[in-house]
């Protein structure tokens, strides 16, 4: 499932992603070529985005689910733009108990 | 029959050990420093200084039972002085009737039965000790299938790495293990939730498929009982840190460790496995638990990824410690056995990293010495689900 991408500074691991991977330490400002599938696009980022940390590739509505390894890893809890960090402070889990979602509880 | 041999010890029950520790294993804390004391002064000796054995309900009493009697039982054990106070819930005698099955050296030393007190329990342990050692430290490993590897595989201090990198080459190496013919353990229940379908997927039986989802969905409603979110724990703030946001993600970056094969069932924490092939054990996330909790489920190696650097091994079976994080690798290096961040600079793929890893844990199979072995690293932690009493 996984296909790193040589040379470039993230990545994005499967076609349904939501979501792409800095690979190196990633500022706000920087563009980042994006390949999906056959695909390739250009993403402006919008924050600083650490090395391992996530930004979205779509925009993701308010309690949309975010999509990483092709599988469910939790739910916007705001609306999300494009090149926005994806991290803790806008995505909750599914098992949230106090869920912005009220989704809460699997 | 792989063709692939490794050094192994054969026990007489038939079980093959890769080391051949004598173990000395106090039943209580109480006869824990005496434990300690007999061990340091009996060369090729390790302690186990269990922490509970006495103010448990059965169920956990029960657990803690489990994990000291299949730690001794696991074939990395040699011979095993069981180290008693006297007065407590776990009884010696219990202990060594257990271990006895096993046909290896079972010897006891109660404290409150010896004419001095400690210093008596601790000068008769070390006599006792040192009588087994002559007859265990003569033993000498042979050639053995590789088939009878029994591999436990762990994350902890995980970071997105983790799942990207350091977790896919190790389920390379899972599979490969199963391939030939060997038992793989995966663990780490919580890790598991939100990926719980994908593994049930997996499973041989529909059985084994609801047991999967039923354990990891106990888990969840565990959390959600004590009205509190699993983020903070699970992740863990390193974790956060590292780039992990939710426990779904790291459940997804956590099973690729276990490789892609069928899941031949699941048992419960410190349960032995008896089968080949893919196996999964409900335990906490908790790694020293969970690592305990597979070795005496027969364990006699682990790999242990990890993305932000956790130097932890285990008291009788080697623990081969993996990063990918570049710089994790680098700031670590005297902690970590394989350096697998050359997946995340692009230098090579998870196959080559894969193979590359394989072969260490062959030689780690033939006796090669992990880094955590060689800096003494020997953390026990059994896993509990009440309050003590």
């Amino acid at each position: 499932m996984e296909t790193m991408i040589e040379g470039r500074p993230a990545v994005v691991l499967n076609p349904k992603d939501n979501v792409g991977i800095a690979l190196s330490d990633l500022k706000s400002g920087d563009t980042v070529h994006v390949i999906i599938g056959n695909a390739k696009f250009v993403i402006k980022l919008l924050n600083d985005i650490p090395f391992g940390h996530k930004f979205a590739i779509r925009d993701i509505r308010k309690c949309d689910f975010v999509i990483k390894y092709g599988h469910v890893i939790g739910r916007a809890k705001v609306d999300i733009r494009v090149g926005e960090h994806v991290h803790v402070h806008n995505i909750e889990s599914l098992t949230a108990v106090h869920s912005v979602c009220r989704g809460g509880g699997k | 029959m792989s063709g692939q041999s490794i050094l192994g010890y054969v026990r007489p029950d038939g079980r093959v050990g890769i080391r051949n520790h004598l173990l000395v294993m106090s039943t209580v804390i109480c006869s824990s420093f005496v434990t300690r004391r007999i061990a340091d002064q009996v060369q090729g000796a390790v302690a186990i200084e269990n922490p509970f054995g006495c103010g448990q309900l059965e169920p956990d009493l029960e657990i803690t039972r489990r994990t000291l009697v299949n730690t001794a039982k696991n074939p990395n054990v040699g011979g095993v002085l069981v180290v008693g106070l006297g007065c407590e819930q776990i009884q010696a005698d219990d202990l060594v009737g257990e271990i006895e099955k096993t046909g290896k050296p079972v010897e006891k030393v109660v404290i409150q039965e010896e004419d001095g007190g400690t210093p008596a329990a601790i000068e008769k342990g070390v006599r006792l000790l040192r009588k087994m050692a002559e007859e265990v430290l003569s033993q000498r490993p042979e050639e053995v299938d590789m088939s009878n590897l029994v591999l436990g595989v762990e994350c902890g201090g995980s970071d997105a790495t983790s799942g990207l990198a350091s977790n896919p080459v190790v389920g390379y190496v899972a599979d490969r293990v199963v391939d030939l013919g060997g038992t793989v353990i995966l663990s780490e229940t919580p890790e598991m939730i939100g990926a719980e379908d994908i593994l049930a997927n997996r499973a041989v039986s529909r059985e084994v498929g609801e047991r999967i989802v039923r354990t990891v969905r106990r888990w969840v409603e565990l959390a959600a009982s004590h009205n509190v979110d699993l983020v903070g724990t699970q992740p863990a703030p390193g974790n956060i840190a590292g780039g992990i946001s939710t426990i779904e993600e790291k459940s997804l970056g956590a099973i690729i460790k276990g490789g892609s094969s069928p899941v031949q069932g699941m048992v419960d924490y410190a349960e032995e496995v008896r089968g080949k092939g893919l196996w999964l054990m409900d335990t906490p996330g908790y790694d020293i638990m969970s690592v305990v909790g597979m070795v005496a489920g027969g364990a006699t190696l682990v790999i242990f990824t990890t993305g932000r650097g956790t130097p932890t091994g285990n008291p009788i079976a080697p623990v081969i410690k993996v990063t990918a994080n570049p710089q994790t690798a680098r700031k670590m290096r005297e902690n970590i056995d394989f350096d697998a961040s050359t997946v995340i600079l692009g230098q090579e793929t998870i196959d080559q990293a894969g193979e590359r890893l394989f072969k260490l844990v062959m030689d780690v199979a033939r006796s090669k010495p992990t880094r955590a072995e060689l800096l003494g690293f020997r953390e026990f932690m059994i896993h509990k689900i009440i309050p003590s009493f």
